[in-house]
This record gives structure tokens, C-alpha cells and sequence, in this order.
């Protein structure tokens, strides 16, 4: 669909859409909306990899493709690795990669096969340093084969493996803070991102673009499926995610923290707010609650901390 | 054509594959440590380093599975990809083995057969390569440093041509380790032979967009494996191809996918692959002086396997030895099973014995060969075999 010049104008992310209607993701689905934002960062002289996870049928079964850009389908565990094979070739055959004009290399990988399982491989690709853009995109479990935990997994939150009963959750770990794993390689960019927030998402996916070296960022994506939650509310729960403090949005570049709230200085708001839009957490005691709260103010306070110190 | 003159240079298999390497042009190599491949890739490192090659993308990841996933990603993109691995390494690789094969990538890896664990141990065993032999792997089984040399460079050349990786298999240590004078072919008539690839598809190519590896229904899914068959059938005529034009560039023919020596007369043949058979053929001329009528009969390739080639050695004589450096616990020795199977539905039935020899690095050497050439020729004149599957130096 053409869209007039005034309205271009008034937009303030790019209008070119690269991502199919008819593709298969769920409704209110923010891993297919996070694809979308990606694609109108980067455009079509794109390559993805994709490793096993939701958005290997979001991009539709052979011989169909959702995305305008090409795409190669990888193993659960190895992102990183592919990545780093693609960027090499592209190098070996003197094709430009990265930066304005070059051919952006994308990883697109759920948080399983980030947190998890492909661990090893996104270490390997931040260390080595590759020419290419790492996305997470967290929905915070195993969506793809029926909603199991990851290590993303929020404290309480109930999955089909960590399933609540009359006494007991089984969910009693905290949420694993892969970003901070990803700093502790020092890459030249790593950034968190919500798609409550896209005009944030597309600046750090450009600033991506720009800085030469492996670059990572976290996207908070809700899934209603698997989080028990209206497909109407995705929006809302990402924004609520972030004004809670519970997924924060921070920059880290250059060995210096920034943190992008939209309202830096406002308290975050209770995390009842998150939690009770969400059958997932409906196993939850007031104490269990209280738990979980005090984790995400305990990280908030690091954060704020580090972005005052190494800012 | 420029005239071939071969350069002659005294190198162990691992740096032969190295050369070789350098030769074909690869463009990425992604790989990671292990005994006794490790020397292939120090090579490697050293000619970029030293700048004796152009536009070699090293890839030095953290583990073996993500050197396979790195070299699929190089491959898609276009590159001429290589790695090497042993054992352990292999069976790390084994997913990205089939990843390789279905994504249609001509990527050619060096194994070097070595025993898996455990107990520990870094010698000579095919049962790593072995193991991944419905992978979609086209294999190449080495008798020395010469073969691992060739064979890299015809793999390559294969492996483009069908859109199907190979897998170059040397022993650990017997080759791995031991210098040896290898013919080499100079640059220029290497690039006549072996040109820049041609990729089946090109991530590069932004012409349209396209995706590989997108879920297949059932609607597709057996039509896309059923190419892959195709491509390993039709790749035994490109195989004798190239090993014949290989021949005729280089002197060394290589048209057969199984070498053999005095088939036509012998009362049975010893069958293997790899660098035993080097031991076996110099067995067989002394075993012939003794009035012993053996011959012998070296599978090159194991995928695809040479059935047509067996079943005519299979009709000349009366009986098969057939010595596995391997075994498939629950049945038999891998390439014997493999060997009877191909033979069932012909008319060809020779008595065949299997030899499970030389397991984990075990020596097998000339006498061995004769212990086995006494025992067969004693099957043949009763006409019945005493065993089916003769653990060969079990310490009885
Ligand atoms: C080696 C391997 N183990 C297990 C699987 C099965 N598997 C496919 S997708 C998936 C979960 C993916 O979860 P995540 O990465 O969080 O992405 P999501 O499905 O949530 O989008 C699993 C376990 C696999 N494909 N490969
Ligand atoms: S299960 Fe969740 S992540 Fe997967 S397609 Fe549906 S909404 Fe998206």
C-alpha cells in the first residue's frame, strides 16, 4: 500500500513494511511485531538466521516466506555460530557488511535458544567479535513446543513444565538477566527493548547498524498464549513491564549504561499491575508477590546504580 | 592447458589436507581443536598468518557444533567452507551433519578417524565417521597422504557439482601424524581443475526474497528427501568423472570407487577402507609370491556406496574377507553389513567373513593379514564358515 507524503512525514518510524500480512503468528503476538520493527530498520537487503522457536513458523512453512529479506532456518543452539559463518563469507567475498550500505546480518533467536541452550554460541559470536545484530527476543518461555520455562522465566510464573497446583508453583528461580551475561563480554552495544516502544526499538536497531562489531539486543515480547493473557493487552503489558521496572530499558555502549525510561524519574509502579493482567501468574501468594517485587526494585537499584557510576 | 608438474614435498596427512585446503581456494574455515586433527587447522592458521593465502575467513569457534553451523552459514552465504574434526567432534556435529546435507551445502570436512570414548583413546577407529553415515555425507575413505590431498580437492569439485557435503576420512596417527612424500599440484592447474564455486542459492542475492530450511509439511517433506537420494545416485557418475579427469590432469586415477588388484584370478579378495588396505595390498603381493591366488579390493567411497563395482568383484570370486576397523554394536562390522546387503538381491553370493580388526589404534599388520588369507582359503576349501564375525585379537 502507498502511503501519502504527509503522512510519511508524521510518522516516526520508517513506513516501508517488509513483513507479510498472512503470516502465522497468534494474534496480539510481540515477536511478530518485534520482526516488523526489524524489518523497517534494516529493510530488504537483510539476512536472518533463525534459529528453532516461534518465529520459524511465523515465517511460514516451504514455500512460502513473511519476510522480505532472505532468510536461513538454523539449528535451536546455534545462532551465534551461523551468524559468525554468514558475516565471514560475506568478508571472504568482499561484500560490505554492516553500516548504512551494507548487508545487515540478523540473528533472531526466542530466549530459549538465547538464555539457553544457544548460550555457548552467543558467547562465541560477543567474543569474536562479528560484524553482525543478535535480537532476543523474550517472551520469557519455551513458546514453541507448549509454553515450558526457559532461564527467562520470571519467579512465579506458571508453564507447562513449572505448573501451579493447589499448594505449590514450581517456578522459584529469579529471571536470568542474559543482558548482563551478554556486558560481561564488553561488546561494543547491547540494548534492551519492549515493543510498547518502537520508535526506542528502531533507534537502538540503528545505532546497531552503525557500530562496527557484534551487537545485542533484548526484546521484551509479550506472547498472550503462553502468558494466559488477552491478545488486546499485549501493548499494555509490555509498557507496564517497563514502567514497573521489571524489563527496563538501558543502552550499554562503549563501556558506559544508559538507561531510556520514558519517565526516568518517576517511581516504578507496582508490579501487581504486570502480574495481574496474566493468568500465568495466578498461582502467586501475596508473599510470593512481595518476592518478586523486591527482586525487581533490587535490580533496578543496580542498574540505576551502574548507569550514576558508568554513565 | 599449462603442463603438470607436481611439486614434491615430504608432509604428514593433516598438513596434506592443509595444502590441499590452500589449493582449493576456501574461502571460510571454521573449526575447533581436537587430537589429531589439530595440526589441519594450525596449518591453516599459519598460511594466513604468513599471508601465503588470499581471502581465508578463520573462524575459530568455541566448540565443534558451531564450527559445522558456522561453515552451514558460510556455505549459504556463498563461501567455499571447510572444516576438520575427529570423534568426539564429529559426534558433537552430528545435528549440523544433517543441517549441512538438507540445506543442500557443498561443504567438505576432513575426519580423522579416531576411536570414541570411552575408555579414552586417540587412535585409529572408523566408527566415528561411520556413525554418521545417513547424515547425507558422501564419504571418501583414505589409504595414505597422497589419497587425503586428492581427495580434498575432488571433493570439492564433487560436492559442487551435486550440492551434497563430503567428508574426507584419514586414520589418526597412521596418516594423521606420518610424513610421507605427497605429490602436490601447482596453483594455476588447480584452479583449471577445481573453479570458483557456483552456489546453488546465495544469501547475497537480494534479487528476491527467499528462505531456506522453512518448515516442510508432510505435503513436501519426502520429495526434498527424496533429492537428496537422487543427488547421492547421481553423484557415483560425477565421482568416477572426476576421478577420472583427475587421472588424466594428474596421473592418479581415481574413476573407481572401489580399487582393486588381482580380482580376475583370485579365489577370494580382502575388502576394506582406509589405510589398512595400505597394509593389506602389501600383504596380497607377498601372499601372491607364496602361491596364495588373493586379491583385494579398497572401498573408496563409502557414500554413495559402490554396489554396481561390489556385486562384479562379488562375481569373480568365491569368498570375501571383509576387514572392519569399526563395529555396530548388536550386529557387525559396519562396512561388511553394508557389503552383504548390496548383495542380496543379485546372484553374486561369494562366502563373506567378517574381521573385526584393529580397533581404538590395535595394530594390524602383514602377518595379521596372512592369519586372515590361512583362515579364508581353509572356509572356502570346507565351503562353511566356522564364524560370521571373528573378533580377530580378542586376547582369548
Ligand atoms: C536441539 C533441540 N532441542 C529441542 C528442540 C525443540 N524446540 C524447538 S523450539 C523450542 C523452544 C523455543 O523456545 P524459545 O527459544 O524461547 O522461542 P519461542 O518458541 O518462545 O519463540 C524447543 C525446545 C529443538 N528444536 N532442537
Ligand atoms: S505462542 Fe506466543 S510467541 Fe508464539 S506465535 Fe503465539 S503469541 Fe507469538
Amino acid at each position: 500500500m502507498e502511503i501519502p507524503e504527509n503522512v510519511k512525514k508524521r510518522l516516526s518510524i520508517p513506513a516501508e513494511e517488509h513483513f507479510y500480512s498472512g503470516h502465522t503468528a497468534c494474534q496480539g503476538c510481540g515477536a511478530a511485531l518485534g520482526l516488523r520493527y526489524v524489518l523497517k530498520a534494516y529493510g530488504r537487503k537483510t539476512i536472518f538466521t533463525i534459529p528453532a522457536c516461534c518465529s520459524t513458523i511465523i515465517a511460514g512453512p516451504w514455500p512460502y516466506t513473511a519476510l522480505d529479506a532472505n532468510l536461513f532456518h538454523t539449528a535451536f543452539e546455534t545462532t551465534g555460530a551461523v551468524l559468525g559463518g554468514i558475516e565471514a563469507a560475506l568478508k571472504a567475498r568482499g561484500i560490505k557488511v554492516k553500516g548504512e550500505d551494507g548487508v545487515m546480518v540478523v540473528g533472531w533467536a526466542g530466549d530459549g535458544g538465547t538464555a539457553d541452550i544457544g548460550l555457548q554460541a552467543l558467547s562465541g559470536f560477543l567474543e569474536r567479535g562479528h560484524d553482525a545484530v543478535y535480537i532476543m527476543y523474550d517472551n520469557e518461555a519455551y513458546m514453541n513446543t507448549g509454553i515450558q520455562r526457559s532461564s527467562s522465566t520470571p519467579y512465579g510464573a506458571w508453564t507447562t513444565n513449572t505448573p501451579g497446583g493447589k499448594k505449590h508453583f514450581l517456578e522459584k528461580r529469579q529471571k536470568k538477566k542474559v543482558i548482563d551475561i551478554v556486558i560481561a563480554h564488553n561488546p561494543p552495544y547491547a540494548a534492551t527493548a519492549s515493543v510498547a516502544y518502537p520508535e526506542d526499538f528502531i533507534r537502538k536497531l540503528k545505532k546497531a547498524q552503525k557500530i562496527p562489531g557484534p551487537s545485542f539486543i533484548q526484546l521484551f515480547a509479550p506472547c498472550p498464549t503462553g502468558w494466559r493473557a488477552p491478545t488486546d493487552k499485549s501493548i499494555e503489558l509490555a509498557r507496564l513491564a517497563v514502567q514497573t521496572a521489571y524489563f527496563p530499558l538501558f543502552e550499554y555502549e562503549n563501556g558506559k549504561y544508559k538507561i531510556n525510561m520514558p519517565n526516568p524519574k518517576k517511581e516504578p509502579k507496582p508490579i501487581e499491575e504486570f502480574l495481574k493482567l496474566q493468568g500465568r501468574f495466578k498461582y502467586m501468594t501475596r508473599e510470593d508477590i512481595e518476592i518478586l517485587q523486591s527482586w525487581v526494585l533490587r535490580e533496578w537499584e543496580k542498574l540505576k546504580k551502574l548507569a550514576e557510576v558508568f554513565g | 592447458m599449462a603442463e603438470y608438474k607436481p611439486i614434491r614435498k615430504v608432509v604428514s596427512g593433516n598438513y596434506a589436507a592443509a595444502y590441499a585446503v590452500k589449493h582449493a581456494r576456501v574461502q571460510v574455515v571454521a573449526a575447533y581443536p581436537i587430537t589429531p586433527q589439530t595440526s589441519i587447522i594450525e596449518k591453516v592458521a599459519e598460511f594466513i598468518a604468513n599471508g601465503e593465502v588470499e581471502n581465508l575467513q578463520y573462524v575459530p569457534v568455541e566448540s565443534e557444533h558451531s564450527a559445522m553451523a558456522a561453515c552451514i552459514g558460510a556455505s549459504a552465504a556463498g563461501a567455499r567452507a571447510f572444516t576438520a574434526t575427529s570423534a568426539q567432534g564429529l559426534a558433537l556435529m552430528h545435528e549440523m551433519l544433517h543441517w549441512a546435507s538438507g540445506a543442500r551445502l557443498p561443504i567438505v570436512m576432513v575426519d580423522v578417524n579416531r576411536a570414541m570414548a570411552p575408555p579414552w583413546s586417540v587412535w585409529d577407529d572408523q566408527t566415528d565417521s561411520l556413525a554418521q553415515r545417513d547424515t547425507g555425507w558422501m564419504q571418501f575413505y583414505a589409504e595414505n597422504n597422497q589419497e587425503v590431498y586428492d581427495g580434498v580437492l575432488m571433493a570439492f569439485k564433487i560436492a559442487e557439482t551435486v550440492n551434497l557435503p563430503a567428508m574426507i576420512v584419514e586414520s589418526a596417527f597412521i596418516l594423521s601424524h606420518t610424513y610421507d612424500v605427497v605429490e602436490m599440484i601447482p596453483q594455476e592447474l588447480v584452479d583449471e581443475f577445481l573453479p570458483p564455486r557456483k552456489p546453488l542459492y546465495d544469501l547475497a542475492d537480494f534479487s528476491r526474497p527467499f528462505s531456506v530450511g522453512a518448515l516442510g509439511t508432510p505435503a513436501d517433506y519426502y520429495e526434498f528427501r527424496y533429492k537428496i537420494a537422487k543427488a547421492m545416485e547421481d553423484a557415483k557418475k560425477v565421482i568416477k568423472d572426476v576421478g577420472k579427469e583427475f587421472g588424466e590432469r594428474f596421473g592418479r586415477d581415481y574413476s573407481d570407487m572401489i580399487e582393486k588388484g588381482y580380482v580376475d584370478d583370485a579365489d577370494f579378495v580382502f575388502m576394506g577402507m582406509g589405510s589398512l588396505m595400505g597394509t593389506v595390498k602389501e600383504a596380497v603381493e607377498l601372499l601372491r609370491k607364496e602361491g596364495y591366488k588373493v586379491g583385494y579390493a579398497k572401498v573408496r567411497w563409502f557414500r554413495p556406496f559402490p554396489k554396481e563395482e561390489l556385486r562384479e568383484i562379488a562375481e569373480s570370486v568365491k569368498g570375501i574377507a571383509v576387514l572392519d576397523r569399526n563395529f555396530s554394536f548388536g550386529q557387525e562390522g559396519i562396512l561388511f553389513n553394508e557389503a552383504k546387503g548390496a548383495l542380496y538381491n543379485t546372484s553374486a553370493r561369494p562366502i563373506m567373513k567378517n574381521y573385526i580388526v584393529g580397533l581404538g589404534g590395535r595394530d594390524f599388520t602383514v602377518p595379521d593379514v596372512k592369519k586372515v588369507a590361512e583362515n579364508m582359503k581353509a572356509i572356502i576349501e570346507k565351503g562353511e564358515l566356522d564364524v560370521e564375525v571373528d573378533w580377530y585379537h580378542l586376547k582369548r
